[in-house]
């Protein structure tokens, strides 16, 4: 076990420096940005006097090396600084628009990962069958096609024409767990269809790559039926390329939903990020940029870790 | 041996075709086959001669891309597996036929402990709960006298050594008593001191449980002893059948004959040079992988121009690492390799061309040690090029020119791909590849192990042309001392990474030795079918394999 950790623990420490690197370039890309941000602030008639004074306030007269420590030693302790259009903390500017897209997420990853494993296992075993080739063409569609595309048409059916779901995931205070579930099944669902069909296909083909193997031939000669030798046989040596894909899924149920947040009027922070884009509120970009590379960071840590937790090799040295 | 004389496995008119090319093709073509209840039946051929085609043929099996064709029929034990369902023959795998495969290392999933493999099927038919099949486990683990049978079955595959999986894959197979098992190449995978454990363990458990037995092999010496007959196979043909005595005695067939001829070959010895300097000389070489174990602990060896050392020894002997920092791909921790008197470069990376070139080597496995999408044409001319810079016509001429050293004609191999060669004709190809660095010393890693004995011979026919045209010397790694016989003038035995014994080949083929060397010597099969009974005799049967290598390099 004690090397496990180190493992963990060297995968923790290098996802750390890539964090930092990332800060940088974070930071000093916003700052590329042409245009003055406090004659974007404060408008065509601002005199200089008052660009001055407010670019004193922000801190905008001092070198960039020294606003960036500034900005680093309190995004550590979660402080990304003030909105610059509304003066509030972008803390609570964003906090409660993360965890919206995160309960997006969660709600969409509960769906999305055991269908696709599942279907992944069944067209495996019936490999080259009607319904494999079905399967495939079907999520293939699915993966194809836009977000907004595929959020339309879940709207005109699910919502204009059957009325079974609301078509605006607007959220209200107080509003009880299974109202939100069904508010935001749409949005969700048209996650689930982006993203299953990747981690559908990378199970199947893990799984199919191992059909080969000689220790399956010898499940096989053993008279195990071929469900059991999938589930038994090859998925337990099949894990590590599926969590990786299975992460790398989950981190874009977090960083690319603007497209569906925005169908869908759903208030997560992919909306924030735009908004604050086109307003120029350079601290709320900063913030989600960072919020997102974390995301990536720890999703593709998960995933080493879990790769590393499904080699018998490594969980139990000789 | 009092055998019931009832038909087991009736096989009439096998035919089996693969799927290449985009067309079907008869791999085996109408092959019959009888086998009585507690009898053992030797297949042996080269491959492609599809041996392991007709065993897994024998439990109804087709392999992917392979089908069984119409007119063929299998009866086991009455019941026509041919037209069986997939279920009914699937209810006598395991069961009443059983399967053991040539690398336990690769057949074991490694996912899973032991001994949950070994109650799967017994679990599965419901023979027996759970705690009796484990209890029967350990009980078949003592009787195949692995180690620790009591916990050796929670173990997972990669915590045991390579003949003791073989062994519990034995037992695996035993698990429900069937009626047949197949061993395809069970011993194939193994170093010879380990292979005679295998061996005594499988003849054991079907002597007790009169079980009958498909034993699939190439090596003529370990069928002498396992079976009772023995059919010979040839591209998917039957080319004789007979009891394993009369098969010794009297082949009849021309294609036996040959078969039993192999390893005629034996180069005269030669002697080292009264006074000269080595052409390369080790001198106690310290090695080991980053911080890991010492993997070669104070190896000394001298290699003189135009001789042959063989290096033999177990795998994980250090034979193979002591090649790679000979060749500077891993620089030693203490010591020196000497090149005609003077210090090699450690790191390969640090080495001018010159030294580069005096040493190449040749790879086990052609098939992986040649690149498939370049042409043999380049893959010669590269090292041609980067060597010697030869340039347009000149560099097409020495390409030629080695194509005719390895008997290939140019004109017809020059444009072609390696995987339109055969195994033979591409590990020649690594030899040329080796010839055209024009080097004065070679390492042959293995070169034959992967092929057929009569192209085997071959080879090592070639590599001892060259080496009187090109006064070559050549460090010859191998683990088959038939090998070793037939092109060496000097051996070198190790053990655990270190150097045990080493002399002129005509004195390490006579007594007295080390005991490792009488080991590893008498551990060689021989083709008297009483070899096997009689060396148990001698040695004892708790003075096998690991046991006995781990008793000596206590000593």
């Amino acid at each position: 076990m004690g090397d496990i950790l180190k493992l963990v623990g060297q995968r923790l420490g290098l996802g750390l420096v890539i964090l930092l690197v990332i800060s940088i370039i974070i930071f000093f890309m916003v700052e590329l940005l042409p245009g003055d941000i406090a004659q974007a602030v404060l408008g065509q008639g601002a005199t200089e006097e008052n660009l001055a004074a407010l670019r004193k306030e922000m801190g905008l007269d001092k070198p960039a090396f020294v606003r960036y420590f500034g900005w680093l030693g309190n995004a550590i302790f979660l402080d990304f600084g003030n909105s610059v259009v509304t003066g509030e903390k972008v803390s609570t500017v964003i906090g409660a628009r993360f965890a919206n897209t995160l309960f997006l997420a969660c709600y969409a990853a509960v769906i999305a990962v055991p269908v696709a494993i599942v279907l992944g296992i069944l067209v495996a075993l019936l490999r080259n069958s009607i319904f494999d080739r079905v399967a495939n063409v079907l999520t293939l569609t699915s993966i194809s096609s836009p977000e907004f595309f595929l959020g339309y048409i879940l709207i005109l059916y699910f919502a204009v024409k059957w009325g079974m779901f609301p078509a605006i995931a607007s959220l209200s205070e107080g509003m009880s767990f299974g109202e939100l579930l069904n508010r935001t099944f749409l949005p969700a669902l048209t996650l689930v269809l982006v993203v299953v069909a990747h981690m559908m296909r990378m199970t199947r083909a893990a799984i199919i790559n191992l059909l080969a193997s000689p220790y399956i031939e010898m499940a096989r000669l053993k008279g195990v039926p071929p469900l059991k030798v999938i589930v038994r046989h090859a998925l337990p040596n099949a894990w590590a390329p599926i969590i990786n894909v299975v992460a790398l899924n989950l981190a874009y149920l977090i960083t690319g939903v603007v497209l569906v947040e925005v169908v869908f009027v759903y208030p997560g922070i992919g909306q924030a990020l735009v908004d604050a884009v086109s307003k120029r509120d350079f601290p709320v970009v900063q913030a989600c940029c960072l919020i997102f590379a974390a995301t990536f960071i720890l999703l593709n840590l998960a995933a080493d870790v879990g790769a590393i937790l499904t080699n018998p090799r490594l969980r139990h040295p000789k | 041996m009092n055998k019931k004389k009832e038909v087991l496995l009736e096989i009439k008119n096998l035919r089996i075709e693969g799927y290449s090319d985009e067309k079907w093709v008869d791999i085996i073509k109408g092959v019959d086959l009888t086998l009585h209840r507690g009898e053992v039946m030797g297949l042996i051929g080269e491959s492609g001669a599809g041996k392991s085609t007709i065993g897994a043929g024998a439990m109804g099996y087709a392999r992917d891309g392979t089908r069984i064709s119409e007119g063929s029929s299998i009866e086991f034990d009455g019941m026509e597996l041919t037209t069986a369902t997939e279920s009914e023959k699937r209810a006598l795998r395991g069961a009443r036929i059983a399967y053991v495969a040539q690398s336990a290392a690769a057949s074991f999933n490694p996912a899973h402990k032991i001994i949950d493999q070994h109650t799967e099927a017994p679990l599965q038919y419901r023979l027996q709960k759970r705690m009796e099949a484990q209890e029967d486990a350990m009980d078949l683990y003592e009787r195949l006298r692995l180690p620790h049978p009591q916990e050796i079955g929670f173990r997972y595959p990669h915590q045991v050594s390579g003949g003791q999986l073989q062994r519990a894959m034995t037992a695996m197979a035993m698990s429900c008593r069937p009626d047949l098992i197949i061993f395809d190449e069970p011993t194939t995978a193994l170093d010879v001191t380990t292979q005679i454990e295998v061996l005594a363990a499988i003849r054991d458990i079907v002597d007790q449980f009169n079980t009958a037995a498909l034993y699939i092999t190439h090596d003529l010496a370990v069928v002498a002893q396992m079976a009772d007959t023995i059919k010979v196979l040839l591209k998917g043909e039957e080319v004789e059948e007979a009891s394993t005595e009369e098969m010794l005695k009297n082949p009849r067939e021309d294609y036996t004959k040959s078969l039993w001829a192999v390893r005629s070959f034996e180069s005269p010895q030669r002697q080292r040079p009264k006074d000269g300097v080595p052409l390369i000389s080790l001198q106690n070489i310290d090695a080991s992988y980053s911080s890991g174990p010492k993997i070669l602990d104070d190896v000394s060896f001298d290699v003189y121009e135009g001789m042959t050392v063989s290096v033999v020894g177990e795998s994980g002997s250090g034979k193979s690492t002591a090649a790679r920092v000979i060749t500077g791909l891993l620089p030693p921790s203490k010591g020196e390799v000497l090149f005609k008197g003077t210090p090699f470069t450690h790191d390969y990376r640090d080495r001018p061309k010159d030294e580069l070139r005096q040493c190449q080597m040749i790879y086990q496995s052609a098939d992986t040690s040649l690149n498939p999408k370049v042409k043999i044409s380049e893959i010669i001319g590269r090292p041609a090029q980067f060597y010697s810079g030869l340039k347009g016509a000149d560099l097409k001429a020495r390409v030629d020119e080695l194509l005719d050293l390895i008997e290939l004609e140019p004109s017809q191999y020059y444009n072609r791909y390696p995987s339109e060669l055969s195994g033979g004709q591409k590990q020649r190809i690594g030899i040329a590849r080796a010839l055209a660095a024009e080097p004065t010393f070679i390492i042959c890693d293995e070169v034959t192990s992967a092929l057929d004995q009569l192209v085997a011979e071959g080879i090592l026919r070639l590599l001892d042309r060259l080496q009187n045209e090109l006064n070559l010397a050549y460090m010859f790694i191998t683990h088959d001392l038939a090998t070793v016989r037939s092109i060496s003038d000097e051996v070198v035995v190790m053990q655990q990474g270190k150097v045990v014994e080493q002399g002129a080949k005509d004195d390490m083929f006579k007594p007295p030795h080390h005991p490792y060397t009488d080991l590893l010597l008498s551990s060689v099969p021989e083709m008297d079918p009483n070899w096997l009974t009689t060396l148990l005799e001698e040695r004892g049967v708790e003075n096998l394999g690991d046991a006995a290598a781990a008793k000596i390099a206590e000593k």
